[in-house]
């Protein structure tokens, strides 16, 4: 069993955690989230061209010229794939898409749309709004979840480790403009499975030791926890990543920003276990007692 | 705890084998029916089109309150008596009765049993809601005949949509009400869905009118302009005939013009209406009128009493093609708007697919020799659990005919790096065990046991994330919740069941050695 004197740096580690939602806070308030189409309303087009001469400011130049709002061109995997982004979306209009592919042609010869995805403003805001109710859905059920199978400290403990790599996620994305998308609410409900995971083992092997010893103070039992648990943790964070990083590079341009949504939230999530959720439970100052008169009740 | 009777032994195999069956029907053709089952792919990985699309309910609402209107004026003077100042502002209707009038006409429409205003028993409420303002009722829809009313025209709109995509003839298509003024439209397979969105973005009203003369209509006139932008034509509004007569419509070539036409045949009604208006009409230019468009205004040469004609106005082979398809489809009830549409190209698809399989065997591959790094046999035990689990999970995606969509196969992969958890939450007890419990079997009994609440907590906590992204998430990312669920409920059967069954065989083997894990 490794023996590392995790406690001693809970201070310094908080310190940094708040610092660190500070910053996130701050982008996410004053930069944003970088929505795609899917929460902003507007259009995507994932383009191929045939001819390999062509580039961004090229395609761009004859996107502005249709009057189609914001364009945004970027790259997108291979040299000859682009993604097209732009405000506009014409729902009254069937020939929408087809008139612009042909005027493309006419300026940069043959593209084939690989993926159109046309998003009203109405259908947007319906989707942000549903994914906003998902996730605070998923965070009041683990909340629940944990209130039932531990004391009330345990789960503020665990509800605000979420909150931290929830938070540190989002701010990681605000600060290099990721884009947000569907896929990414769903990695965020995956790292909010994942963040309580990590932190409901350590907090069980806590909870058996609090029964186990009845001498050791909440500082050092919540250290030997991390000790007992740190294998488990640290094999278990290692295949998810192995997993994660696979997807990343060879999963395809598509399931980028999930994955790497995903490989941050479990950095993180294996991080707050350790050094948000146990700091929590020594400041709450939880003790033997703490248990024993909840098995009274 | 390790110990297995037979029969548990038996059916643990015989589940294994029956989904990897089912996990293997995907890639091997059997004979029998009950066994080639297979995962549907997502529009995201064959390539299709979703298109959602939504009513726009406000002509409806429009024609019914003027119809109303109509019918409250006919009510009322059956009863004897006279209202007034009928208007129509803003989706309600106005109108004035009289002083000693008014209490008479307030019972009429709140009658429950009279039919000018509907009562529906089952939602405890009238059609229309009234007020009043002074010696002015005003009658809105209410909540209910609202929800009736776009129902209605919801069940009308899903019919035409389903018959005009049929008649293209794409692969399966899938056609669901969303709501009550929405239609879900997924089409697999189909590369350009510019043909479909344009034949469904068309109302198809068809009218045929006369074109005035004189501005003298007994029925008033209106100015509409032709299809083709060239000029404008004063109209009279009354409707000869219109879409809903036609019987049949299909594109031919008129042999003395060259020309393609759409010709169409009419029912027996439409056919004497039809008959009539052209014998009085001769000499007349017929409107013939396409969505508040003229498509075209032949003269009327001689009477028409066939009760089928033609329709020429410059039409190419696919546009008269697509014309007597909207025909034959019949007009929908109001137009309908593509909110959200989401195509993938069948070679991105495939792209994708490809993608994902092979970020899948690398992931799998990568956690496979880190386990036995780690772990030795009991990393082959974790592994074999692996194998099956996955073997598992296709197996009941497959059974079950669930949807995977691409961030689907990216749960497939989070689920192989995850679903060790359990195993190695084990194997890091059991070694704990062993420090103190010189038995080995005594210690892995204790391994297993002590470990089980933290291992269910932990999956509890991922399928309760799981469940709330299947409700709450749509297309794709519902296939990824769909994947991870399965993938917990398969893990926790592989860890409990294959690995702890091989477990107890080495275990028991092999009691008499040190240091087992």
């Amino acid at each position: 069993m490794a023996n590392i004197s995790f406690n001693k740096f809970y201070r310094q580690f908080n310190v940094l955690s708040l610092i660190l939602i500070a910053v996130s806070l701050v982008f996410l308030i004053f930069k944003g989230l970088n929505y795609g189409v899917d929460f902003k309303g507007g259009t995507l087009i994932e383009l191929r061209t045939t001819d390999k001469t062509n580039n961004i400011s090229l395609i761009r130049d004859s996107f502005n010229q249709m009057n189609l709002g914001d364009v945004s061109v970027k790259k997108f995997g291979n040299e000859t794939d682009f993604i097209v982004k732009f405000e506009k979306q014409n729902s009254n209009d069937p020939e929408f898409i087809k008139n612009i592919q042909s005027k493309l042609s006419n300026s940069i010869g043959d593209v084939d749309f690989r993926r159109v995805e046309n998003v009203g403003p109405k259908v947007s805001s319906e989707l942000l709004k549903s994914g906003i109710i998902a996730i605070s859905l998923s965070l009041a059920a683990m909340l629940l979840y944990i209130w039932i199978r531990f004391e009330w400290q345990f789960s503020l403990g665990a509800i605000l480790a979420i909150f931290h790599d929830v938070i540190i996620t989002l701010g990681i994305f605000s600060i290099f403009s990721l884009e947000i998308n569907l896929s990414i609410v769903a990695a965020v409900l995956t790292i909010v499975g994942y963040s309580m995971n990590d932190t409901v083992v350590i907090f069980d092997r806590v909870r058996e030791n609090l029964r186990k010893f009845s001498d050791i103070k909440i500082f050092d039992l919540t250290n030997i926890s991390i000790n007992e648990t740190l294998s488990r943790t640290i094999i278990t964070s290692v295949t998810t990543l192995l997993a994660l990083l696979s997807i990343y590079f060879f999963g395809g341009e598509i399931l980028k920003g999930f994955s790497l949504a995903m490989i941050l939230g479990v950095i993180f999530g294996t991080y707050s276990s350790i050094y948000i959720a146990n700091p929590i439970l020594v400041a709450l100052n939880v003790s033997q007692r703490t248990i024993v008169k909840e098995e009274k009740d | 705890m390790l110990y297995f009777s037979k029969l548990r032994i038996i059916s643990v195999i015989i589940f294994t084998i029956i989904f990897s069956y089912f996990a293997f029907s995907n890639f091997i053709k059997f004979d029998d029916k009950f066994f080639s089952k297979n995962i549907n792919l997502g529009l995201d990985l064959q390539g299709g089109s979703y298109l959602l699309l939504e009513i726009d309910n406000q002509p409806v609402i429009t024609q019914k309150l003027q119809a109303k209107i109509i019918e409250l004026k006919r009510y009322f003077k059956e009863k004897e008596i006279s209202l007034k100042n009928f208007s129509l502002k803003e989706n309600t209707i106005l109108f004035e009765a009289s002083d000693n009038e008014f209490e008479n006409v307030k019972n009429f429409l709140n009658d429950k049993e009279s039919d000018i205003n509907a009562y529906y028993q089952q939602y405890k409420s009238h059609e229309f809601d009234v007020s009043e303002n002074g010696n002015f009722f005003n009658l809105t829809y209410s909540r209910y005949g609202l929800v009736l009313l776009k129902n209605s025209s919801l069940d009308q709109a899903i019919e035409i949509v389903r018959r005009r995509v049929d008649e293209v003839g794409t692969n399966e298509p899938n056609i669901l009400k969303r709501g009550n003024d929405r239609i879900l439209v997924e089409l697999p397979g189909l590369d350009d869905p510019n043909r479909i969105k344009s034949l469904l973005g068309k109302t198809a009203n068809l009218t045929f009118q006369f074109i005035s003369q004189n501005n003298e209509e007994s029925f008033g006139t209106e100015k509409l302009s032709f299809e083709d932008g060239s000029r404008d034509a004063i109209v009279g509004k009354r409707i000869i005939l219109s879409g809903d007569n036609l019987v049949d419509a299909k594109p031919t070539m008129n042999t003395e013009t060259n020309e393609t036409v759409v010709s169409f045949s009419l029912d027996r009604v439409g056919a004497k209406k039809f008959g009539r208006a052209t014998s009085t009409g001769v000499g007349k230019q017929l409107a013939i009128v396409l969505d508040g468009k003229i498509i075209s205004a032949p003269t009327i040469r001689e009477p028409i009493i066939s009760g089928s004609g033609q329709i020429s106005g410059g039409f190419t082979f696919q546009s008269a093609t697509d014309l007597a398809l909207l025909l034959r489809s019949g007009a929908l009830p109001a137009p309908l708007n593509i909110i959200e549409e989401r195509t993938v190209g069948p070679d991105l698809g495939q792209d994708s697919i490809d993608a994902g399989i092979l970020s899948l065997i690398i992931g799998f591959l990568l956690v496979i020799l880190f386990m036995i790094y780690k772990y030795r046999t009991f990393g082959l035990i974790a592994n074999l659990a692996l194998v099956s689990n996955l073997f598992l999970l296709i197996g009941i995606l497959t059974l079950f005919e669930a949807t995977l969509t691409l961030p689907g196969i990216a749960g497939i992969i989070l689920t192989v790096g995850m679903a060790v958890d359990a195993n190695v939450l084990i194997f890091e007890r059991i070694k704990e065990e062993t420090k103190n419990e010189k038995n080995p079997i005594i210690a892995f009994d204790a391994g297993y046991t002590k470990s089980r609440t933290t291992i269910l907590d932990a999956n509890i906590t991922t399928l309760i994330a799981a469940f709330i992204l299947f409700f709450m998430g749509s297309g794709p990312v519902k296939g990824f919740s769909v994947t991870l669920g399965v993938g917990i409920l398969t893990t926790l059967f592989s860890v409990y069941f294959i690995a702890r069954l091989l477990t107890s065989f080495y275990v028991v083997r092999n009691k008499n050695k040190e240091q087992l894990l």
